[in-house]
């Protein structure tokens, strides 16, 4: 399926633009005219999975994130990845309070955030070479 | 993001506005650790009614600071009134540590006659 509107996004991973993303995925998304819901639905699960590369991806050090964001008729496919460490067991890293890193205070609540607010999300990764994490959400379900 | 602090009695209120998340949390943690040094502080209120945005860094702070006021012997509760932070806090399962309040006035009560 070809999707009506596509944006792309490039950002180096400073933690201030965890903000900046999901201010971006919201502005794109808007465009489908989603309820306020719906809009902080996106925002939060965007946050989730650029937070994840830059803690995780890159370890807090320099590197890129990129964030693409494709409509379809009633729905929006948003995919952040990077060209980080990658993750070994993507099952175990799903699992409520799984974490890597406790020591940070991280709550291991990230995926589950995620899938919480999104109706699908989809994490590829090769160890090494990087993740994606893709998020997929249609609008007007509750009609 | 800000945090203004309070106190009623040995109960620090920690009034947060704007957005907790990943980029805030360090700020969050360090401001409410250094208030908790404070002799007078027992029991820690997170007052979350103008926090505009949280995501699962926020757990992070709340569980953090749960423990350590824990240790000294004293409570904590949170006051939400935003569906989505109330929502995270539930599947997060922090609920079951420490309760969620609608008000100051609800979460004091409960705090002092406890």
């Amino acid at each position: 399926m070809q999707p009506i509107n596509e944006m792309k996004l490039e950002f180096v991973s400073k933690s201030s633009n965890e903000a900046f993303a999901r201010v971006v995925a919201a502005a794109f998304v808007s465009q489908m005219d989603p309820t306020l819901e719906e809009l902080a639905d996106v925002k939060t699960a965007v946050s989730e999975a650029v937070t994840n590369a830059i803690i995780h991806g890159y370890e807090n050090r320099y590197g890129t994130i990129m964030m693409i964001c494709r409509q379809y008729d009633n729905s929006v496919e948003i995919e952040v990845t990077d060209e980080g460490k990658g993750i070994e067991d993507i099952e175990q890293a799903m699992q409520p309070l799984f974490t890597s890193k406790p020591d940070m205070e991280r709550s291991g609540m990230g995926f589950t955030v995620m899938e919480s607010f999104m109706d699908k999300i989809e994490v590829k990764s090769t160890p090494g070479l990087g993740t994606t994490i893709v998020l997929y959400k249609k609008f007007g379900n509750q009609n | 993001m800000n945090i203004k602090f309070s106190s009623r009695g040995s109960t620090l209120i920690a009034a947060f506005t704007g957005e907790l998340d990943h980029h805030f949390a360090e700020y969050a943690r360090n401001k409410i650790e250094g208030e908790l040094l404070k002799a007078t502080t027992r029991n820690v209120i997170f007052d979350f009614t103008n926090l505009s945005f949280m995501d699962s860094s926020g757990i992070g702070v709340i569980v953090g600071r749960y423990a350590n006021i824990r240790k000294l012997g004293g409570r904590v509760g949170i006051i939400c009134k935003n569906q989505r932070i109330c929502h995270i806090l539930e599947i997060s399962g922090i609920v079951k540590l420490i309760p969620v309040y609608e008000s100051l006035d609800f979460a004091l009560n409960a705090l002092i006659s406890a």
